[in-house]
């Protein structure tokens, strides 16, 4: 995009396996992936269940459950390697420089404290706020994001609370300490369609009052169209297409990216049929040999089921990993 | 001609029991004077947020609630009316599909077991009548024969709601309700089954009560939207109507909330504030007044109706002659 500026957050070739315990079995679950991530911009990362996106999303605060391993590549945040940091030095790191907000609030939120201590703790934490100062803030935060009555709320547990205000602790939790990058893992797949609306707004407006990067990670396209300024779309653990968002809709060039477009119904066209995508998404365990979409590419060539496509650049930012653009 | 289904100011209120120190009776008014039809081979899509009915109409059509009030009437018969014989032949002629499909199969019956059961318990049919029934369905659902002889856990969801489809065709119905029937699975896998569903219909003559929560979804399949909001319906009408020039305030949000196809969709940004109401307590007047943009005083104390406006139904104070005068309707 805004080429010139150094990238807030590079990552360049991150390889991510899951090995099972007996070391037999490999998971290639994100595979070779590079991106670049600019101040004040937001990446969308689409992909289906299995894509590896949320892999990908752990790999770079390096929150991998046990029996994953980054296993090549690296990710540099402000020039600095992560993937050289120590535990110690990930833990200053995650929750200030780089937030994340996950699917399911409640899962997020511990149900025996009440959200203003949840709120607090970051930054008694990471700043070493008093506990009255950080309570004093997350008043503040909890105004921020737009909830009624904030001295009121401070005291609630979250189940008193519904699931969009759930869901907007979590946002006041991820900027309590203004972070540069929030890492969005489906943040409105639980909500309802005019709170997810509400919640999308909301986090507009904390991207421009903090000047924040946001990397969303999602499956529906109908979210990287309203929210992100480019989008990487993910199969089976490689980005296969990536570039600025309006170019990724008006002329995708891999035939994934296009079907999936081209799949999903539009409000206020015609009943026709929607153009569907036959077969189903790879297993991560036993991808197929090739280019992985090969099994169900309409338009695949002899190559594509023996050799691995590369990535050829097809326009500005634009870039695919398809031999009928290479 | 009669309508297949028809409600007619059905009303769902679930009691709540009293706590310690009792307290005025109160209820869940889930489902709150809604009607609505259905014609033969057509789709009526209900849309609405989580806690506007929608689910406890579709179990009210299914027999699995009864309504509190109202009615509703099957080929012009009143489903409380029908007698053992009648309520057998309703069942038949009416079946469901539900979300998930890793939780509606029974993970120990092999797929064959699974789609025929509802033969085998309704119908007295020879093993071979069955095994050929069996294969016909498989058959619509694009599914191979072979698969009879497998366990769910060997399909992939996409294939699994195929199953789900094939054991709702069994018995022939007039009727299937699909209670957000591809929202539990993959992107690339949805256009399939929504396509599947479309070529049934078009091949079986089926009616559906389709809903979701996936506007464009609903949208694409339906013939009729009804739209509701705290167990009432706001606007129904013909769906592409709705869908592109809703009128209700609450319609107009809920498809302004949808999100775009593409970047540049421009659309009017209706951010709604606030959460849905609790249905135990429903708002008095409209239940839409406290997030509604366009509230008027009238609006908390005087329930609207549903009228006629521009070819659809829509229950709001906005389009009442009294207040069109004004020109405040648009």
């Amino acid at each position: 995009m805004n080429q010139g500026s150094a990238p807030l957050l590079e990552v360049r070739g991150l390889t991510t396996h899951y090995v099972s315990a007996r070391g037999t079995r490999v998971t290639r679950a994100v595979q070779d992936v590079s991106f670049t991530l600019r101040d004040g911009e937001t990446l969308g990362i689409v992909g289906e269940s299995g894509s590896g996106k949320s892999t990908l999303a752990l790999s770079l605060l390096r929150l991998l459950p046990p029996g994953a391993r980054i296993v090549g590549g690296g990710v540099r945040f402000e020039g600095e390697d992560l993937l050289a940091k120590s535990e110690g030095e990930m833990r200053r790191i995650r929750g200030k420089r780089i937030a994340m907000i996950l699917q399911d609030p409640m899962a997020s939120l511990n149900p025996l404290f009440t959200v203003g201590d949840q709120v607090a703790e970051p930054l008694r934490v990471h700043e070493g706020k008093s506990r009255r100062g950080a309570w004093e803030r997350a008043r503040d935060l909890l105004g921020a994001v737009r909830i009624s009555a904030p001295n009121m709320r401070v005291r609630n547990y979250p189940h008193e609370l519904s699931g969009g205000m759930r869901q907007r602790i979590v946002g006041a939790i991820a900027i309590s300490c203004g972070p540069r990058v929030l890492i969005a893992d489906e943040p409105t797949t639980s909500l309802d369609v005019t709170i997810q609306a509400q919640y999308l707004s909301l986090l507009r407006e904390l991207q421009r009052a903090q000047h924040l990067a946001m990397i969303f990670i999602t499956h529906n396209l109908g979210i990287v169209a309203r929210m992100c300024d480019a989008v990487a779309v993910m199969y089976a653990g490689r980005i296969v297409e990536a570039g600025p968002v309006r170019q990724i809709f008006s002329a995708p060039r891999h035939p994934y990216t296009r079907a999936l477009i081209e799949s999903i119904p539009r409000l206020g066209e015609s009943n026709g049929r929607l153009t569907a995508i036959e077969g189903q998404p790879p297993d991560p365990a036993s991808l197929p040999g090739g280019c992985a979409f090969h099994p169900r590419c309409p338009v695949r060539l002899e190559k594509c089921v023996t050799e691995p496509p590369h990535d050829s650049v097809v326009g500005a930012g634009h870039r695919t990993a398809c031999w009928l653009s290479g | 001609m009669t309508p297949l289904l028809e409600a007619r100011s059905v009303v769902k209120h679930f009691p709540v029991r009293r706590g310690l120190f009792g307290g005025p009776q109160k209820a869940v008014r889930a489902v709150d004077d809604v009607s609505f039809v259905i014609e033969p081979g057509t789709t009526v899509g209900l849309v609405g947020e989580s806690g506007c009915g929608k689910t406890t109409t579709a179990k009210m059509v299914l027999l699995l609630e009864k309504p509190t009030a109202g009615e509703i009437l099957f080929e012009g018969e009143s489903l409380a009316a029908l007698d053992a014989e009648g309520l057998r032949r309703y069942r038949h002629s009416v079946q469901a599909v539900f979300q998930d499909p890793y939780a509606s199969l029974n993970p120990r019956m092999r797929v064959g077991s699974i789609i025929a059961e509802p033969l085998v318990t309704n119908e007295r049919l020879s093993r071979a009548e069955v095994a050929a029934r069996l294969r016909k369905v498989l058959d619509l659902v694009s599914l191979p024969a072979r698969a009879a002889e497998l366990f769910p856990h060997e399909f992939s969801g996409g294939q699994r709601q195929r199953i789900a489809i094939a054991r709702a065709l069994t018995l022939s119905p007039r009727l299937i309700v699909l209670d957000e029937p591809v929202s539990a699975l993959d992107v690339s896998i949805r256009a399939q089954i929504l396509n599947l569903l479309k070529d049934l219909q078009r091949e079986l003559g089926l009616a559906y009560l389709f809903i979701a929560h996936d506007l464009a979804a609903v949208a694409h399949m339906s013939h009729v939207i009804a739209v509701m909001y705290l167990g009432r319906v706001v606007e129904c009408g013909v769906a592409k109507t709705v869908a592109t020039q809703p009128r209700h305030p609450y319609t107009k949000a809920l498809f302004a909330a949808a999100l775009p196809s593409h970047p540049d969709d421009s659309r009017d940004d209706i951010v709604l504030a606030g959460d849905v109401p609790s249905p135990l307590d429903p708002p008095s007047g409209c239940r839409f007044h406290t997030r509604c943009p366009q509230v008027m005083p009238r609006c908390s104390t005087d329930e609207p109706k549903l009228g006629t406006v521009d070819g659809r139904e829509v229950a709001c104070h906005l389009f009442d002659p009294a207040t069109m005068v004004s020109g405040a309707g648009r």
